[in-house]
């Protein structure tokens, strides 16, 4: 008997062993050799070399790239951090019913009904010099000249990665907020608390799980990005997913796969060290 | 090489009573039309010349279907130098050919089965436009176009009877400027620099294509001398790469643009007044009613040509389909639409019967347009009395200043080329 439910666990717990082995674990073992490997002009072999990486490690651009990689994804998390909460606390504490708190929450997801590519590149003709941002502006007298920095600019891709993401955030501080004991509110109230205090000490630790795997979120994708700053800031700045894209473009896999090896051991790091600060199995 | 049984030999079906068989006008051997409109051909190139017109004219001409796909130059080469599998005829440019040769993905092509190969232009024979013609720098197409036999893996340096592409369609290029925005003539490559446009300047952010393009720049600002352009050594490259990492930290360019959409969006909106660009581009800018001039430059053009090349494992029927494509190609229906479009034909004579007095007048010709000239989709592009940008044929091809290329450095060019993208 006892067998028999040992042999139903394994089988039960195949069909997921089964696709992250496929397609996760394989993949990434796969570039991890690549990275090793030699490429000429137009062909790459087998080999076992290290001097990918110590191309990697000894060029400038490298830490100029994964320098302005960390910029985007630390100004990025901030804002959204901060949109995100805001909007999670209005729709959690401040719409009292529960129909209102599900349509606005829907409403919160209709951007996500055009594709991301989409909805990045209606940005540009937005912000562009004679675009309808600089035309308002200067037909409302702010400006008089056309703001150059509106478009191709690392305010452009940071605009963008917000605009983006912050849903991201959204959804999962929404969700703790939404498991607060309102009754915990109310003591807090009772023994004193300002709403401010409340907010400190009550609300904000217990939403810590929901801040952590929204910023997970955000911080990966932000890190991970290629696109969005090829287009935003007109090609003219890097990240190092740009890095991996061209080198891929340039049939240099073995060099992508090396940097794309650094970044994921970067990002793996920083999630480690941000799951030290919140338990959130505790709270999923 | 041994070919694949395909069904049945030719030579039955003519015994079958294939009489149709024998009204052809080429040498190429003729398909049995039932039989060919079940052959599907793999194309993919450049967006230059993958045109859904010419897919939907080879069907109603020759009865296959040509399938088409359009990628950037990098994918391009990437796809023809690493699935061989995934195509039967590559559209590349000759750059590139110099590139993906090596790896064996494309087979030669028998000239005695090309019935228009005489009558093709000599830049991709003797390399040489005129008898009198000096041949420019770079990865010219002649250089790289024969090989010595069917397995040849080495380039011939004389027209061999094997070529390793067919040449199609290919140009000068030059910048393209919005004379409405910058008022006054622009005769020089070193503009681009010109702090006078500052913000307002644009360059292609593809590695091969744009270090031209900045080493045009450089050598008529007199800064580097080079002894060829076309194969750069380390020191003029970081010279190059040098002098407009400068230029991009103070702020000249607006941005970088990598597919041809993008660079006549820049055009178009007024981001950018002055940039590399494609002729098609400044074709798509004029349609769209905004001034944009095509500008011949005193120090020359950069010129570019592409090329159909068929993959090695292409067989049988399907091989002899592929040399009938071809021979269609030069015949001048595709010619006279490319040429239409501002590019130029490899086989120019066949394609003025596809093209009005007027219009070959305009194009190849450099006279001035007699009645309005549109684009093969109905745009208009230029009215009587107008004059294509540059001039004739000769005048344009003959100033080329040097071929887009691949270098001997070229992986340290790729990797100075992302230092100047971050910076």
């Amino acid at each position: 008997m006892t067998r028999n439910r040992h042999l139903l666990g394994w089988l039960e717990a195949a069909p997921l062993a089964v696709i992250l082995l496929g397609f996760l674990i394989a993949p990434i073992v796969m570039i991890v050799i690549v990275s090793f490997w030699g490429a000429t002009e137009f062909s790459i072999y087998p080999d076992f070399q290290f001097e990918n990486y110590a191309f990697l490690f000894s060029s400038p651009v490298t830490y100029k790239v994964f320098g302005a990689t960390f910029k985007y994804a630390f100004i990025t998390w901030a804002f959204t951090l901060s949109i995100g909460f805001t909007v999670a606390y209005f729709l959690a504490f401040h719409i009292r019913s529960q129909t209102v708190q599900i349509a606005l929450f829907l409403v919160c997801t209709i951007p996500f009904w055009t594709s991301n590519i989409i909805r990045m590149i209606s940005w540009i003709p937005f912000l562009g010099r004679n675009g309808i941002a600089n035309q308002t502006l200067i037909s409302w007298g702010v400006i008089d000249e056309p703001l150059e920095w509106l478009l191709y600019s690392d305010f452009s891709v940071i605009l963008a990665f917000v605009h983006l993401y912050t849903l991201f955030m959204v959804v999962p501080i929404f969700n703790t907020m939404m498991r607060i004991d309102k009754s915990l509110l109310e003591a807090a109230r009772d023994n004193g608390a300002s709403g401010l205090q409340t907010l400190l000490h009550v609300i904000l630790p217990l939403t810590k799980p929901g801040i952590m795997i929204g910023t997970i979120f955000v911080v990966t994708l932000v890190m991970g990005d290629f696109i969005t700053v090829r287009f935003m800031s007109g090609s003219q700045r890097a990240n190092v997913g740009r890095l991996i894209s061209n080198d891929i473009g340039l049939l240099q896999y073995p060099s992508a796969s090396a940097t794309a090896v650094v970044l994921l051991c970067t990002v793996l790091i920083m999630i480690a060290i941000l799951l030290r600060f919140v338990n959130i199995r505790k709270e999923l | 090489m041994a070919k694949p049984k395909v069904g049945y030999s030719r030579r039955s079906l003519l015994k079958a009573g294939g009489a149709a068989v024998a009204a052809t006008a080429f040498p190429a051997p003729m398909l049995w039309a039932q039989d060919t409109k079940n052959i599907v051909l793999r194309q993919f190139g450049t967006g230059v010349s993958n045109l859904n017109d010419v897919a939907n004219k080879v069907k109603e001409d020759l009865g296959f279907t040509l399938e088409m796909t359009a990628l950037d130059s990098d994918s391009v080469t990437q796809r023809a130098a690493t699935q061989p599998d995934s195509f039967d005829i590559a559209d590349i440019e000759y750059w590139i050919c110099k590139k993906v040769w090596p790896t064996g993905n494309l087979q030669a092509m028998d000239t005695s089965k090309i019935a228009n190969y005489d009558k093709i232009v000599g830049i991709f024979r003797s390399g040489k436009l005129t008898p009198e013609s000096v041949i420019a720098q770079g990865t010219a197409p002649h250089t790289v176009g024969f090989v010595d036999g069917p397995g040849g893996t080495s380039f011939a340096d004389s027209e061999t009877g094997w070529m390793t592409l067919i040449p199609t369609i290919y140009n000068a290029d030059t910048l393209g400027i919005r004379p409405d925005l910058i008022g006054r003539p622009i005769e020089s490559w070193t503009e681009l620099l010109n702090p006078e446009f500052k913000g307002k300047a644009s360059i292609l952010d593809i590695s091969s294509i744009g270090i031209m393009d900045m080493a045009m720049v450089c050598e008529a600002m007199g800064e580097v001398a080079y002894a060829d352009k076309g194969n750069m050594t380390r020191e003029e490259i970081d010279k190059t790469i040098a002098i407009f990492t400068e230029a991009k930290k103070a702020g000249q360019f607006r941005a970088f643009w990598k597919t041809f959409d993008e660079s006549v969006n820049l055009m178009a909106s007024g981001e950018v007044v002055i940039q590399s660009m494609w002729s098609p581009a400044i074709t798509a800018v004029k349609s769209r009613g905004i001034e944009c001039v095509y500008q011949p430059l005193k120090e020359g053009y950069r010129s570019w040509g592409g090329g159909i090349g068929l993959s090695s494992s292409l067989s049988g029927m399907e091989l002899d389909a592929a040399y009938e494509y071809i021979n269609w190609y030069l015949s001048g229906w595709v010619g006279g639409y490319l040429m239409r479009q501002g590019y130029y034909s490899a086989v120019p004579e066949t394609s003025k019967e596809f093209m009005t007095e007027n219009e070959w007048g305009y194009w190849f010709e450099g006279k001035e347009a007699t009645d309005v000239i549109t684009s093969p989709t109905g745009d208009k592009l230029a009215a009587a009395g107008d004059v294509r940008d540059g001039g004739s044929f000769y005048e344009r091809m003959g100033h080329v200043a040097c071929w887009n290329a691949v270098m001997d450095e070229n992986q340290y060019m790729v990797r100075k080329w992302n230092e100047f993208i971050a910076a």
